[in-house]
């Protein structure tokens, strides 16, 4: 091998479509995840039931609880949502549980879908590293489920009169992170998961399992203590607490956000492990 | 050996072994490539022409041997390597709704140095369908716009598995004459295919994959005078008609018979003889092609 080696550099032909190595440019690899992400972008904007997913289900949730529950505190004596109007309670909790649900089933089966069919192979061939995928899914979800959360949030405030978050930044970061960490896992899934529907059916399983037992449906107070102990297994019950915190004044809840912050960085490290293109 | 085109070699693999589980779907070939040239893979299904390349991509790794390509190691250098050479996979998709302009565009955004996107869109017959998305298109159409992507980095090497699978006959054309004038260019092709008349416009040099083993590597030329065999006579005769005479003449080799069908195959000059002696009316001489070559070297047909 090594004779023919020392022709290997000869360069090309001044008219050589090759070109020389010399003459290429290095990638810009901020530049491919920009626009990697904006085609994913449009891509889910041609997804009308993805759109309907994220966008419907918060707003038919709220619906149903506010009109349950209104801005009820429960009876007299009894504490239940956690001392907050049940709508300054569950709204909170909900901009976590639209970021939960674009997570948990979207992203993993988008991914999963798009090994199956040979689409990480074409990418992969083109030189596109694993975490420009991860991180235009993540980019793409972050701004989904974000105007899922402001819309929530709007209609929240105008029609059960929520308060507005008492804390707005400290309410936003939480999110931010929240949205990150549930994206995370959904990157973990996608890369363990191989196909599709398993994918689609494991995400449905979580998203109703976390949802419920996470105080985002029946509140922290009616659960059993079983309940609760999966529950705070999971991060949408941290999540929910953060932002229930932030946005009733009760500031920054430090001990969540670490727990998110920990388990954004082992989903990531997980990821980068797992990760694979066929 | 010819003379390269702009000498030098771009691809080298020494001793190319890949297993998956106990089957060897490579098992241990050697082969290079000089800068400019159109190298075929030829050979049957599951041959492992598209594990091999894979392999010389760095898109698998594999277990034995040493790769070379432009200078790199598939192994240790995959991402300097994936800027260098142009892919088009023999399976792989993109998303359903993606539209034609914007997997070009996306795909150019993946390199230092791509080409204008719009001028392969014209090259390639895709300017109708620009706008259309991915799962729109026709299998041929599909099959344009991969060639298209595996160019828009302008590689110096560009690796096309299966390349005409699914073109009619006038897209193959073109997408022939467009391989040429890449030859032209002096961009090196590595092309994988089982379509014999393909292997025998393009190719400069082919080797034919069997099991795993590559059991020639010469011209097209070269195959056809090497193993495609002789001559042949063929005509039609009554099938009680004594020909055994045919065997004493000289060049003579073998005489088949199927019916009315006969064949008669030798060195050149029996023909005439053939003729000769018979006058059939539906005498025809038969050159041996590629195909003929192929089929004794891979030991499929021939001995049905
Ligand atoms: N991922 C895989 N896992 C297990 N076996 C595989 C895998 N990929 C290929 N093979 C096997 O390896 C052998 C070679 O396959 P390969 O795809 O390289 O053949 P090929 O020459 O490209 O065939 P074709 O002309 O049909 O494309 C086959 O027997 C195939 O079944
Ligand atoms: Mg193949």
């Amino acid at each position: 091998m090594h004779a023919a080696t020392t022709h290997l550099n000869t360069p090309g032909q001044a008219a050589s479509a090759g070109g020389d190595a010399g003459a290429r440019r290095r990638p810009r690899p901020m530049t491919s995840l920009r626009k990697i992400t904006s085609v994913e972008l449009k891509l889910v904007l041609r997804e009308p039931l993805t759109l309907v997913f994220s966008f419907a289900f918060p707003v038919v949730l709220l619906f149903v609880m506010g009109e349950v529950f209104g801005q009820s505190t429960g009876d007299p004596g009894e504490v239940v949502f956690r001392d907050f109007g049940a709508m300054d309670y569950y709204v909170p909790g909900y901009l976590a549980l639209v970021a939960v649900a674009f997570a948990m089933i979207s992203l993993p089966t988008h991914l999963a879908a798009y090994r199956e069919r040979g689409v990480l192979r074409r990418l992969h061939a083109s030189g596109v590293r694993g975490r420009q995928i991860l991180a235009s899914q993540t980019l793409v979800g972050v701004a989904l489920t974000t105007v899922g959360a402001v819309l929530v949030t709007v209609l929240g405030m105008l029609v059960y009169d929520v308060r507005g978050p008492a804390a707005p930044l400290s309410v936003i970061l939480i999110y931010l992170l929240s949205t990150l960490c549930f994206m995370a896992l959904g990157c973990l899934l996608g890369a363990l998961i191989p196909r599709a529907r398993a994918a689609q059916g494991i995400g449905l399983i979580l998203f109703f399992v976390m949802m419920f037992v996470s105080g985002t449906a029946p509140p922290v107070e009616v659960m059993s203590g079983v309940m609760l102990d999966i529950g705070k297994a999971l991060p949408l019950y941290h999540a929910a607490t953060a932002l229930q915190d932030a946005w009733n004044g009760l500031g920054v809840n430090w001990t969540e956000v670490g727990i998110l912050a920990g388990i954004t960085m082992g989903a990531l490290a997980l990821t980068a492990r797992l990760f694979r293109w066929d | 050996m010819q003379p390269a085109r702009n000498g030098g070699t771009v691809i080298n693999v020494e001793g190319l072994r890949k297993t998956y589980g106990r089957l060897a779907a490579v098992d241990g070939i050697d082969f290079s490539v000089r800068r400019g040239e159109i190298f075929g893979l030829l050979g049957p299904n599951g041959a492992g022409k598209t594990t091999a390349v894979e392999c010389i991509q760095g898109l698998r790794p594999f277990d034995a041997g040493s790769v070379d390509v432009v200078g790199l190691d598939p192994r240790t250098q995959a991402d300097e390597l994936r800027q260098r050479i142009g892919c088009q996979l023999q399976q792989s998709a993109l998303p359903d709704n993606i539209r034609v302009w914007e997997a070009l565009d996306m795909f150019a955004s993946l390199y230092g140095s791509p080409v204008d996107w719009r001028r392969l869109i014209d090259q390639w017959g895709l300017a109708e369908k620009r706008t259309a998305r991915f799962h729109s298109l026709s299998g041929g159409q599909k099959q344009r716009l991969f060639v298209a992507l595996a160019l828009v980095n302008d590689p110096e090497v560009v690796f096309l598995d299966e390349m005409t699978t699914g073109l009619d006959p006038a897209a193959r054309r073109v997408a022939w004459s467009l391989v040429e004038e890449l030859r032209e260019q002096g961009t090196t092709v590595v092309l994988v295919t089982h379509f014999m008349d393909e292997a025998e416009r393009l190719c400069d040099r082919i080797a034919v994959v069997e099991g795993g083993h590559i059991v020639a590597n010469d011209t097209p030329m070269g195959l056809v005078s090497s193993s495609g065999g002789g001559i042949r006579a063929v005509f039609g005769c009554d099938p009680a008609a004594d020909l055994a005479f045919l065997t004493a003449v000289p060049g003579v080799g073998e005489v088949r018979r199927g019916g009315r069908r006969v064949e008669v195959a030798g060195d050149g000059p029996h023909v005439a003889l053939v003729a000769h002696d018979l006058a059939p009316e539906d005498f025809r001489v038969q050159q041996p092609s590629l195909e003929d070559a192929f089929l004794r070297l891979t030991g499929h047909g021939m001995e049905e």
